[in-house]
């Protein structure tokens, strides 16, 4: 594995991808209806393929997924939360994939060592970003009961929306503009779903950007622990 | 709970340009914009698509087949409309 | 129900006209189409064997599902999800062809989630380990596929139109299952064993896919004349059994039956007794995973109401607005709304 500084970049992008497509995984046989089964996976799809893609940059896809402890990965807690509820879903969905967007719509144009694969991955993302918009509009502006599950998976989540503005090593980014850009597309969905822009903290009381430095929280454990066991009670084996 | 389903939409795809949009099947969704993209997951997962279009399946009429010899039987006994009806000498071209 | 699918036949009766032009297409080898006359009994028939084949679509997702999250590398992974994506879309396309003849899809779910129609017993079988997951794509698929390629020509127009579409798509489920296998049974002695224990395990399980024997099966003699069924279970399974013994060979497996041996009278393979009261008592809902299937789907079912709600809410919200907004503003038309695929445009 080398060390540069577009390493530590390829990592964070790409275990964010990784993880977030394992967690969009575990809906496979319970999503709400049929045809949301055949989307959410569509997405998980995509990041793992963005995932695969990265890695591989940095060395052995499988050695890295499968092999790291869990301090060694580098991506936003965010993408790590459980699923709780579709809306909970959402939520991370809406938050992530208009982060994402921005992000690989920068690094596409940048002409930086990211550019390729940025600039296939930034369409995927585009409708990853649209599909979390069009389900945010349904459940904030739908039932009673949706609105609150939204608005609830909206503040439980908010928390975790600091850390995706601390700059990544590697990626030459105006971060500030960034953020600000995200909070006006986030606010302009959650406003006409009739949702409420969460006000508590952007960061919790530990150190910001704590994913990107290897702190997790304690459900990504027991994640891992499932994602790897197969691949580490055979070592040296292929697949 | 009202369980009530969501309408049903068929879907046509137009898989090159320079073809028209077939028709592809149907599927649930509970208004256009969300038929569009279930019809875009659904229907172009191995890129078998460039454009979509859906159509409220309730907003179709069809012909009914009990009406099917009046409507297409009387086009059989036309044979004028079709070019091998007309005899042309030999070695005429282009014609 | 809808335009397209309106059951015109409940006006047409069962005059012997009728019944005429439908057995007259049939033997010609015609398509039946949703709007033509049917016998009641064909339609009923059509609808039970659709929707069972929709539902063991979806119902087959659990099975490998369950191996997703911890599927061994990454290019597994992505299969394997893939695969599960295209059972649901399945089911979808399934579903879809019995809703032509007016039953909805909602009406369908509530029957399998009542225990009133049935789904391929094989997903009552657990997936053990990850060979499992090999062993599936390559035997059950396998059947499955048997079974499904002569349902391209089935003389219901959507069924057959659905499945030219499925056998196309699934034709790299099969593979991926036999290249995992034999990936495993080329690995370590550990991951031959696992291979061994699990086509010896779905082995028997696949071999019951193709229904009871030919004079047991309670639909099939009327399916065949009606051309919804090409060739009898017997027929099927037989086929099955001679693509299969080579097929283990390549991957240097043995199959799970002693009196499994080349009979050159026949020109077929002989095989061993299948144990039917293990299979009719799956069919009666005490195999491993009956009741951990259904309760699944039923509980994603029940979990999904309020997003469905929600979205059947907001869309009947959206329509107000749009009527009450039409007076004033030239009305654009949007129930036909174009999308370019965003993944780019891929001119020929």
């Amino acid at each position: 594995m080398t060390a540069t500084v577009s390493a530590e970049a390829a990592l964070a992008l790409g275990d964010d991808a990784l993880v977030l497509s394992h967690r969009l995984g575990e809906w496979a046989g319970h999503a709400p209806v049929l045809e949301e089964e055949v989307a959410l996976a569509n997405i998980a799809l995509d990041l793992l393929g963005q995932a695969r893609v990265l890695l591989s940059q940095v060395g052995d896809e499988d050695e890295l997924a499968y092999l790291r402890e869990e301090r060694a990965f580098r991506n936003l807690q965010l993408v790590e939360q459980p699923n709780g509820d579709f809306a909970h879903t959402i939520a991370r969905q809406l938050y992530f994939s208009t982060y994402q967007h921005l992000l690989y719509g920068e690094l596409a144009a940048g002409g930086g060592e990211f550019t390729a694969l940025a600039a296939k991955a930034v369409k995927e993302v585009e409708y990853h970003r649209d599909h979390a918009e069009q389900w945010t509009l349904r459940l904030g502006d739908g039932t009673e009961e949706s609105h609150g599950r939204m608005q609830r998976a909206c503040e439980a989540l908010w928390r975790f929306t600091g850390e995706m503005f601390q700059p990544v090593p590697g990626l030459e980014l105006n971060w500030t503009d960034l953020e600000a850009r995200w909070t006006t597309s986030v606010t302009s969905v959650l406003d006409r779903a009739t949702l409420t822009v969460p006000e508590g903290p952007r960061t919790g009381a530990w150190a910001a950007g704590a994913g990107r430095q290897g702190l997790h929280t304690e459900s990504f454990g027991r994640m891992l622990a499932e994602m790897q066991h197969l691949h580490r009670s055979h070592p040296g084996a292929s697949w | 709970m009202s369980t009530h389903d969501w309408p049903l939409w068929e879907v046509f795809v137009r898989s090159r340009r320079g073809l028209s949009h077939t028709h592809a099947g149907s599927l649930h969704a509970p208004d256009a914009e969300m038929a569009l993209r279930n019809a875009r997951d659904l229907y172009t997962r191995r890129s078998e698509g460039i454009s979509i279009w859906v159509v409220p399946s309730a907003a179709i009429s069809a012909s009914s087949p009990d009406e099917k010899d009046s409507f297409f039987d009387p086009a059989a006994d036309k044979p004028y409309r079709h070019p091998t009806f007309y005899e042309i000498p030999e070695g005429v071209k282009h014609l | 129900m809808t335009g397209v699918t309106a059951t015109a036949t409940a006006a047409a009766g069962t005059d012997a006209s009728s019944l005429a032009v439908f057995d007259a297409a049939v033997a010609a080898d015609e398509r039946i189409e949703p709007r033509d006359w049917m016998p009641e009994a064909y339609r009923s028939s059509l609808v039970r064997q659709m929707a069972q084949h929709a539902h063991s679509e979806i119902i087959g997702m659990q099975p490998e599902a369950n191996w997703i999250t911890r599927a061994p590398s990454l290019r597994r992974k992505a299969i394997l999800m893939a695969k599960v994506q295209d059972e649901a879309g399945h089911g979808l396309y399934l579903y879809s062809a019995a809703e032509t003849l007016g039953t909805g899809r909602d009406e369908l779910l509530d029957k399998l989630h009542s225990g009133r129609q049935k789904y391929s017993s094989i997903f009552n079988y657990p997936t053990l380990t990850w060979a499992d997951v090999g062993a599936i794509g390559w035997l059950v698929d396998g059947a499955a596929i048997t079974n499904q390629v002569p349902l391209c020509r089935c003389s219901y127009g959507p069924y057959a139109r659905a499945m030219v579409r499925i056998c196309k798509e699934e034709s790299f489920h099969q593979r991926q299952g036999y290249e995992l296998l034999l990936t495993l049974s080329k690995g370590t002695p550990e991951q031959h064993a696992m291979a061994q224990d699990a086509v010896n395990r779905w082995w028997w399980p696949s071999l019951m896919m193709f229904g009871p024997p030919d004079d047991e099966s309670a639909h099939s003699a009327q399916s065949m004349t009606w051309k919804i069924k090409r060739h009898s279970n017997d027929e099927l399974r037989q086929r099955f059994v001679d693509i299969a013994v080579g097929q283990a060979e390549g991957l240097g497996l043995t199959l799970p039956d002693p009196e499994l041996r080349w009979n050159e009278e026949r020109g077929h393979h002989d095989f061993g007794e299948i144990d039917w009261t293990e299979f009719w008592e799956v069919l009666k809902g005490n195999g491993p995973c009956n009741e951990q299937r259904i309760t699944q789907r039923r509980r994603a079912h029940e979990e999904g109401a309020w997003v469905r709600d929600a979205a059947a809410a907001y869309a009947t919200k959206q329509q107000t607005t749009h009527q009450a907004t039409q007076q004033t503003q030239p009305a654009q038309q949007a129930t036909a709304a174009a999308a370019q695929h965003p993944n780019g445009e891929a001119t020929a």
